[in-house]
């Protein structure tokens, strides 16, 4: 333990309160799979885990980032599957573990695995192109409504978050839109740029770089409140001045969760040491930094919480899909 | 001019022994992982990431561009010596690579292929020193149609030009498509072809497919001809080098007309890997003597690595300007500028102006310092074509098959692998060419997405592929290299018909 109390500040202070409690540690590099491509934003997330735990010498192992965005993430569900009662393997999980196992069929459960934490909601932001006349949603759905070709709506995958919520929008509005599955949020965002799409509902994180060169404009957010963060972004906003979208008129509501998971059938003391690495990650100073840049809801759940959260989450996901008609027969 | 000034900075910010040492460190760590077949650049930076996490950010990138220099340029070698291309774009390289190391002319394939690799490199450095800007909005101009035109050039020019007949290119097209369909299909969210293996969720991929195919079915054919290949002793003295650069300047149209098919695949998003065909395919075209192609020419070395070298590094400026990584390499050196708080996009170049322009001079010093290193080592590995084949060949082996096995810590990329090897050994033997389905099985479903994000954008009608000047141009050229055995011969005919009329008019 000592080389946890030179770590620093608040969290050695973390560290001894909780020093006796800590039976087990990793005796192998530990491995942050990542269900998505690299520079994603599980990718991204992994990438500050592992910088912050090496800087703060929270844990005598390594940890490698090791990318399984194959069949879009199915590939990592499925590895975590297989390497059961195996501490060794963390995922960063977001809806797909949900969603995936019922569009596309996967034999995947998320209750097969052992929840560690949440450490994070993610927002859903509707974007335009700045060279377009829409200032704001109503003129945006009016025209979208107006137009003889449907506009297009671009995204990342097929049947998944920004499809749902490119569903619920033409529900709520009854405007069309010709929705574009990209293989990548950063594509997306791209795509918006160079015009080929008229808008996308890309995470903050995503969309952040292309906002504040002015390429791109926020409309509305998809969450009940808007994001608390009001340092400027941009040169005149930031991301508090951005209105939900319940505000400017158009009812539709999502969060995404981005959490831990550990495989099936670990013990309890390998599933605390995780608990407690985390909770000291999510004190760090990089971890602050990230939350703030990337415009991330802070949360931590953990325990029976968190299952009581997911449960409610899956049920919330589920009847998305089904409404949606997503879910393959 | 700005950019001179920021780019005297940026050398001035690297000129120091910290800085230099770190370059070699990260150049020899980058030319091994680039040797190691399968472990290829992509892996290698990735492993080697955390190492700069330490480090301050100018160091960081130094080192890990230098990664990347060094498995570009190790990329070759294992393409030339045991036929095994580390990197997609290395695969271009062994078509006459191979057959001058068989020959005994390692050691001249080798100085010719890192030569070529950084005239090429070079030609996009300079390129993105003075277009860095104004190239970003040009690669926005590409939506899905845009996209699908330039795959469709590529697939049409194998056609046209390949050397092979024909239907035989075609049938390894097709049944590279077809493989390429295995996994998840982006725009419908479905499962293709897995029949319940979740081994094959993620598809087939292309370097496991690379390393069977070229690899051990060349272990298999060798061992055919009762493993009596390669006693040859590669002559190697500074005359082989002096020759091969004293030979450079006649080839400089192929070496041109290469760095420039290069930089610009590079900057059209994910048109890197096609770079190095094309280049093969059109110094084989124009050249006076096809027929020598294929055979061991060194032209045929000059023409790809140009080619890959020239988009592997303008390949780097989407991904700063976009980010959008141009290839796999690519994508992990832009996760770790992110930990950096280096977000790629438009800003970069306004608010790192240091780190950019470090970045960019690093990317002369490195090729440079680079060229210099795997020069002076081509004796070393040359010498290893000495090494008998009953040892090499259980070597080479167990590297494909660790290889395979890293890209994805997969026990059955090892069984796919074999498999590949026996598929590549058959082929070889009745005579159809695997460059068609390695290229099909690389861009096959980034076309098909593209092909069908246009279908859905413009309603179905497909005269979205003649809709503006760009798209329009790039399909309208790859109709024309599809049927150019036939547009040439037509043209022959004209002026053959056109030539009597003259004298007796």
């Amino acid at each position: 333990m000592k080389s946890f109390v030179v770590a620093g500040t608040a969290v050695a202070a973390m560290t001894l309160a909780n020093a006796p409690a800590l039976a087990w540690e990793p005796t192998k590099p530990v491995e942050i799979v990542v269900a998505a491509g690299a520079g994603g934003a599980s990718d991204q997330m992994a990438r500050m885990i592992q910088a912050a735990i090496q800087k703060h010498n929270l844990m005598k192992q390594p940890m490698v980032v090791s990318l399984k965005g194959g069949a879009s993430g199915a590939e990592a569900l499925m590895y975590m599957k297989s390497s059961d009662s195996d501490p060794n393997k963390v995922l960063i999980a977001y809806s797909l573990i949900y969603m995936l196992p019922l569009s596309a069929k996967i034999p995947f459960n998320w209750r097969e695995l052992t929840p560690v934490s949440v450490i994070a909601m993610d927002q859903f932001v509707l974007w335009d192109n700045t060279t377009l006349p829409y200032k704001n949603v109503k003129e945006f759905v009016d025209a979208a409504k107006a137009s003889a070709q449907p506009f297009k709506m671009g995204g990342t995958g097929s049947k998944r978050e920004d499809h749902v919520l490119t569903v619920f929008m033409e529900k709520k509005t009854g405007a069309k839109f010709a929705y574009l599955p990209y293989k990548s949020g950063g594509e997306a965002a791209t795509q918006l740029v160079g015009n080929h799409t008229a808008s996308n509902v890309n995470n903050p994180s995503e969309n952040l770089e292309v906002w504040r060169a002015g390429q791109v404009r926020a409309l509305c957010v998809f969450d009940k409140e808007r994001i608390s963060y009001k340092t400027k972004v941009t040169d005149t906003q930031s991301w508090n001045d951005v209105p939900t979208c319940k505000e400017e008129g158009l009812d539709v509501q999502y969060l995404m969760l981005r959490a831990m998971f550990l495989p099936g059938k670990v013990t309890p003391e390998q599933t605390a040491f995780y608990v407690d690495l985390f909770k000291k990650v999510s004190e760090t100073p990089e971890y602050k930094d990230y939350m703030e840049k990337q415009a991330l809801k802070p949360i931590f759940l953990t325990g029976k919480d968190m299952v009581k959260f997911l449960e409610e989450d899956d049920k919330l996901n589920s009847s998305l899909m089904e409404e949606a008609g997503f879910v393959a027969k | 001019m700005e950019a001179f000034t920021l780019l005297a900075h940026g050398f001035v910010v690297l000129l120091t022994w910290k800085t230099l040492a770190l370059m070699m460190v990260g150049l020899v760590l980058g030319i091994f992982v680039g040797v190691l077949p399968g472990l290829g650049g992509p892996n290698g930076v990735a492993i080697l990431l955390p190492l700069t996490f330490t480090m301050d950010p100018t160091s960081a990138i130094v080192m890990l561009s230098c990664i990347y220099w060094g498995a570009l340029f190790g990329g070759a070698i294992t393409s030339i010596l045991f036929n095994i291309p580390g990197e997609a774009w290395s695969v271009a390289t062994t078509f006459d690579g191979y057959p001058m190391a068989q020959q005994g002319r390692a050691a001249e394939a080798l100085t010719a292929a890192f030569t070529s690799s950084f005239i090429g490199s070079l030609f996009a450095v300079l390129l993105i020193t003075f277009l860095a800007p104004g190239i970003a909005s040009f690669a926005l101009q590409f939506g899905p149609p845009e996209f699908f035109s330039v795959y469709l050039l590529t697939f049409c020019s194998f056609v046209g030009l390949g050397r092979e007949a024909k239907h035989k290119t075609i049938i390894s097209m097709a049944l590279g498509l077809l493989l390429a369909g295995v996994g998840m299909d982006t725009v419908s969210g479905q499962l293709r072809m897995t029949f319940g293996f979740s081994d094959l969720l993620r598809g087939i991929n292309f370097l496991v497919a690379v390393i069977g195919l070229f690899g051990i079915s060349e272990i298999l054919l060798t061992m055919e001809e009762r493993l009596a290949l390669r006693g040859h002793s590669a002559r190697i003295s500074l005359r082989v080098l002096w020759n091969v650069w004293k030979d450079m300047p006649r080839y400089w149209i192929t070496l041109l007309r290469s760095s420039a098919i290069g930089a610009w695949l590079g900057i059209t998003p994910g048109g890197a890997i096609a770079a190095s065909f094309m280049g093969y395919n059109l110094a084989k075209r124009f050249s006076k003597d096809p027929e020598s192609f294929g055979k061991g020419r060194i032209e045929g070395v000059f023409a790809p690595e140009t080619a890959a070298h020239a988009s592997g590094t303008a390949a780097l400026l989407p991904m700063l300007a976009l980010g959008i990584p141009g290839s796999g390499t690519a994508a992990i050196l832009l996760g770790g500028l992110m930990v950096w708080g280096l977000n790629p996009g438009p800003l970069l170049f306004v608010e790192h102006k240091d780190f950019v322009w470090g970045l960019i001079a690093s990317m002369y010093l490195g090729n440079i310092v680079g060229l210099v290193l795997v020069l002076t080592t081509v004796p070393v590995f040359a010498a290893v074509l000495r090494v008998p084949f009953a040892a090499i060949a259980p070597m080479i082996v167990v590297s494909c098959a660790i290889g395979a096995y890293a890209i994805q810590n997969a026990m059955f990329d090892i069984w796919l692998m074999l498999l590949f090897g026996v598929v590549g050994y058959v082929f070889k033997k009745i005579g159809i060419p695997l460059a068609p389905f390695t290229l099909a099985l690389v861009l096959g479903s980034r076309a098909e997405d593209a092909f069908r994000l246009a279908m859905i954008g413009a309603g179905g009608d497909l005269r979205v592929f003649w809709s503006n000047s760009l798209v329009g141009s790039i399909t309208t050229l790859a109709f024309i290299l599809l049927f150019w055995p036939v547009i040439s011969k037509a043209v022959g005919r004209v002026s053959e018909l056109l030539q009597p009329a003259k004298r007796t008019g």
